[in-house]
Parts: structure tokens; C-alpha cells; sequence
């Protein structure tokens, strides 16, 4: 975060940033996920909460209400019934947030190529993070966390994603 | 173990291509061949009128009317101890028969047995619900509505219990297309955005293979990023450079030299 070293002993203990720097220093450490299990991927995503994985140390914590969340990770096979509430609880997170779409079937519909699954959550809502895995370990959970803080590091601190954006998102 | 079937023409057309086939059937048994399932025939067949009645693979499958079945179950869960319905629903004979199939799996616990009722359903018609005997047939009647689109009478909840209540269509027809209809292609868009958002959404990939080297919104190749959304089908940049951080390299590791020849097994050996 700083962008000079800080000079213990001689001189004053200030560390130089800039605003963006620090407010998504803030950001992607304390990512707080909506837990949106729809299948099996879900207990892969359970698991990353557990002891073993634990996200805890990411400052990412699940919570079961949208109000509270800034990250939603669609973990497993979205069927058209459930894609409205998928949205409205989308539209009920507080901005910043962002989306970690988790396994195959929320990737692309996976294997389920029939009349009753979304083809792609990106269909619904718009998507960050694309993760491969049919289910993906907690590891590589881990993973699109730790790649979702870069991006979240990279981005100004305060873009408006409301903006109608080219694939109506 | 699967059984065996001779692989010389696998190339030979599958079946359901084949206007001819016949698809193979199990034996069917005279009900009489088994002791319990000839009393129970026999006492069936003087209470109501039973179409056909044969064992096959151990389960005795009898035919009625369509409008016996609540006797008929009634029957044979207080007379005959088939104290269970394990399952009921509908098979689609539209083109062939124009009427639907309508089936009962009823189980006895003290006979260790089971029955298969079944009932033919001409296109149009109503059933009578078997609610009213089986708590089990509450759901699984409002499956069959939902499926297949039959209507049930005096069903004290009828409404579809797995798709939408807006949805068009009955999935399990054979004439439902397995990726939807259009309203099922577009269901999610039209639903949440409006009709009007389906240009700029598209169509559904269905092809979750597919791969497009010239769609930089979606893919990016390796050593030829772009941004994403540009325009690479003229040409698109090398980027393929590998950086180091330590120009000559760090203790014990060298720098990868890919313009250097690339030695044969017999030179790496005596390197």
C-alpha cells in the first residue's frame, strides 16, 4: 500500500499513498461473500469456509444476507426458475460488488445442455471471475479470490459500475 | 456385467433412426405362474374388469379402466395389503395411440410384492386423483400435470411443482424439444429484462466447447492478449516477451535462451 518506506527513527512516521490505493487496500482485504450454493459446488465453497481452508485469513467471510455481501460466488447449476431471484438478490447487494462465477455450470451451463438451465450466469448478471471445475477444489476458490483482489487492486476506487455497459450489465 | 453385444457394425445406423426396429421386450409370464399374484388376479378380476395381466421381471403389471383407478387402488391397498405407492406417473403415447399411458408402482411389505397398474389415457381426458389414499400422489400427480400436462380432478393443490408457474410447455412430451422451445430459450431474458433486451443478449451458446480466435470479448490466446473487445481480425500483436527481473539472471538458474539451438538427447547427455 505505501508508497515510500516508512522511516522509523529519524523523521516523521508517515507513509505516502494515494486514495484509490488505500480504500481498495481496504476493499480486497475484507471481501465479504453472499453464500449462493445452488449444487454441488456449493460444498466445495463450504469447504473453503472451513478450518482447513479457511478464509477467514483472506478477510473473506460469508454472510447470508445480500445487504451485507460485496462478493456473490454462483456456486453451481443456475435453472431458469431461480434466475430472477439470482438477479434481484444481485440488485440488492451494495455497490462496490462483484461476481465469482464457480464451476462449469455457472461458467457456461456445463453438461446440463437442456431446456431448464441458464446457458452461462453471464446471461443473468455480470460476471468477474470465471472459475473452470466440475467442481473446482477449495483451492482453486482460493485462487479466484486471490485474483479477484488483484483486479480489485487494479481498478479505481471509485468506478461506477451502474453505467449501462455493452452487454446490457 | 453389461451384456455382451457383437461391435462388427458399428457403424449401422442407431435405432431410433431405423423405422423398423423393434425394440426387444422381457417375457411375459401368466400371472397364474406365481402363487400370490394368481389370488390376486383372480380376486381383482371378480371385483373389476382387468384388461391384461402378466408378470414381467417379477412384478405383475395389470391394465384397467381409467375411471376404476381410485377402486382399484383402493382395492388393492385394503383387500390386498399393497399398502404403499411407490411412484406414479404418466409415459407419452401421443403419436402412436394419442393418449398417454398412466401407471401406479404399488408395493406390499407383508407380501414382498409389487404391481404395476396401468391405465391408458385418451388425449383430452381428466383423471381421478388417488390423493385421497396415497399422501404420496399429492406431489407426484402435480409432477405429472407439470410434465406432461395432464389434468387431474379433484386434486386439492394442482399447479406445477418443478418448472415456473409461467412457463410454456410440458417438458416430458416427446415432442418438447431437450433445449427448449423458444419461450424456454428465452425464458431468464425475457423474464428479467423484457423482450426488447433479447438482441443485445443473444442467443444461448449451447456449444460449451466452442472456441472463437477472433471474439476478444470472451477468449484470449496466449502471447496475443489484446484488450478486451478489440478488433483482431486484421492482425493482432506479439506478446510473447519474457521479462526477467535480474538481467543476468540469479545464482544456479540461467536466463531461458530461446533462440539457442535445442540439443538432441545425445548432446543433453553429454553436456
Amino acid at each position: 500500500m505505501a508508497q515510500h518506506q516508512v522511516k522509523f527513527g529519524t523523521g516523521l512516521p508517515v507513509a505516502l499513498t494515494t486514495v484509490d490505493k488505500i480504500v481498495n487496500w481496504g476493499r480486497s482485504n475484507s471481501l465479504w461473500v453472499l453464500t449462493y450454493g445452488l449444487a454441488c459446488c456449493g460444498i466445495e465453497m463450504m469447504a473453503s469456509g472451513a478450518s482447513r481452508y479457511d478464509f477467514d485469513r483472506f478477510g473473506t467471510i460469508f454472510r447470508a444476507s445480500p445487504r451485507q455481501a460485496e462478493v456473490m460466488v454462483i456456486a453451481g447449476t443456475l435453472t431458469k426458475k431461480h434466475a430472477e431471484f439470482i438477479r434481484r438478490l444481485y440488485d440488492q447487494m451494495a455497490e462496490p460488488k462483484w461476481v465469482i462465477s464457480m464451476g462449469s455450470c455457472a461458467n457456461t451451463g456445463g453438461m446440463f445442455n437442456t431446456y431448464a438451465t441458464v446457458q452461462g450466469a453471464d446471461r443473468v448478471i455480470p460476471v468477474d471471475l470465471y472459475l473452470p471445475g466440475c467442481a473446482p477444489r477449495p483451492e482453486t476458490l482460493q485462487y479466484a479470490v486471490m485474483m479477484l483482489q488483484k483486479k480489485i487492486r487494479r481498478e479505481p476506487a471509485n468506478q461506477n459500475k451502474n453505467i449501462p455497459q455493452k452487454r446490457f450489465i | 456385467m453389461r451384456e455382451y453385444k457383437p461391435k462388427d457394425n458399428v457403424q449401422a445406423k442407431a435405432y431410433y433412426n431405423d423405422r423398423f426396429y423393434v425394440a426387444p421386450q422381457l417375457a411375459k409370464l401368466d400371472p397364474n405362474s406365481d402363487e400370490i399374484f394368481g389370488s390376486d388376479v383372480s380376486k381383482l378380476k371378480a371385483n373389476f374388469e382387468i384388461l391384461e395381466a402378466y408378470i414381467q421381471k417379477d412384478e405383475l403389471v395389470i391394465f384397467i379402466n381409467y375411471s376404476k383407478n381410485v377402486e382399484v387402488l383402493k382395492f388393492l391397498r385394503d383387500e390386498l395389503n399393497y399398502s404403499f405407492l411407490m411412484e406414479m406417473s404418466a409415459v407419452d403415447f401421443l403419436a402412436k395411440r394419442n393418449g398417454f399411458e398412466i401407471f401406479y408402482e404399488m408395493l406390499s411389505l407383508t407380501k414382498r410384492k409389487r404391481i404395476r397398474v396401468k391405465t391408458f389415457l385418451a388425449k383430452g381426458l381428466a383423471i381421478e386423483t388417488v390423493e385421497n389414499l396415497f399422501r404420496s400422489a399429492n406431489f407426484a400427480e402435480r409432477e405429472m400435470f407439470d410434465m406432461f400436462g395432464i389434468q387431474v380432478n379433484n386434486h386439492s393443490f394442482l399447479k406445477r411443482i418443478m418448472m415456473p408457474d409461467d412457463w410454456n410447455g410440458h417438458p416430458l412430451l416427446k415432442t418438447y424439444p431437450l433445449q427448449g422451445d423458444e419461450s424456454a430459450q428465452w425464458y431468464e431474458v425475457d423474464k428479467i429484462f423484457g423482450k426488447e433486451a433479447r438482441e443485445i443478449i443473444g442467443p444461448e451458446i449451447r456449444d460449451s466447447a466452442r472456441v472463437d480466435r477472433y471474439d476478444t470479448e470472451r477468449f484470449a490466446r496466449l502471447g496475443h492478449e489484446v484488450a478486451k473487445g478489440t478488433d483482431i481480425s486484421k492482425s493482432e500483436p506479439n506478446t510473447d516477451n519474457h521479462q526477467f527481473q535480474e538481467k543476468g539472471g540469479v545464482f544456479l538458474v540461467k536466463n531461458l535462451n530461446k533462440s539457442q539451438k535445442i540439443l538432441t538427447e545425445q548432446e543433453r547427455r553429454d553436456r
